[in-house]
């Protein structure tokens, strides 16, 4: 079972958790990535998310498809992305996966962020005390 | 054909707005698209990337462009 979201609202971690529980599954392994207060040595003071919203989720569910074609035994896959302003130790997003078994589970949690931040159409922007940087976009 | 173009993130800041609408040959490619507007916009050049969407997926250089199509210039993601 795959659930996908895209909010503007703080991300409720607990909540987000409970929707990867099941009885058949050994493991819950989740990734949730955070505001850094620094970027390259330069401190951060916030963040902002825009999302391609119809893209993003479309190719969301598709990573944890692909994630679940490759790990059969994964038994739930929840990815929640947050938009909009974000704050320093504010969570950006929660990846969460249950298995049956731990080995899978991280195996499934570290495939899906990892192609999430490769082709997920979410940008984010970077602001200091004296500019802002859309992270990536030059080499 | 007239296309319509939805801009993101630093794609967006470039061209100065969040829609583009463009008078197109019919079948126009993703690649041809792409050299139109660097053209246009050379700050578009110097990104790391730039890739197009149809319909919601990533889109080949040869693909060829359809009125109706949903279509958005895609510059380096950076969720997570």
């Amino acid at each position: 079972m795959i659930h996908i979201d895209l909010i503007d609202q703080p991300i409720d971690v607990a909540a987000a958790l409970q929707t990867v529980e099941d009885d058949g599954a050994g493991a819950i392994n989740t990734f949730i990535g955070t505001v850094r207060n620094k970027s390259t040595g330069r401190p951060v003071v916030r963040l902002e998310y825009e999302a391609y919203d119809s893209m993003a989720l479309h190719q969301l569910r598709k990573v944890a498809e692909q994630a679940q074609q490759q790990w059969p035994m994964l038994r739930k896959v929840t990815v929640i992305h947050r938009k909009g302003t974000l704050n320093i130790g504010d969570v950006a997003v929660v990846v969460a996966v249950s298995t049956p078994h731990r080995a899978e589970s991280f195996a499934a949690c570290q495939y899906i962020i990892d192609t999430l931040k490769q082709v997920v159409t979410i940008w984010k922007k970077e602001f200091y005390e004296d500019g802002d940087v859309w992270v990536a976009a030059h080499p | 054909m007239n296309l319509k173009i939805a801009l993101f993130g630093i794609a967006r800041e470039i061209v100065g707005q969040s829609t583009l609408e463009l008078a197109a040959p019919e079948g126009q490619s993703v690649q041809e698209l792409l050299a139109r507007l660097h053209q246009e916009y050379p700050a578009l050049t110097r990104l790391s990337s730039l890739a197009v969407a149809v319909n919601n997926e990533y889109a080949a250089d040869d693909a060829p462009l359809h009125e109706r199509d949903e279509i958005a210039l895609i510059p380096p993601v950076s969720g997570g």
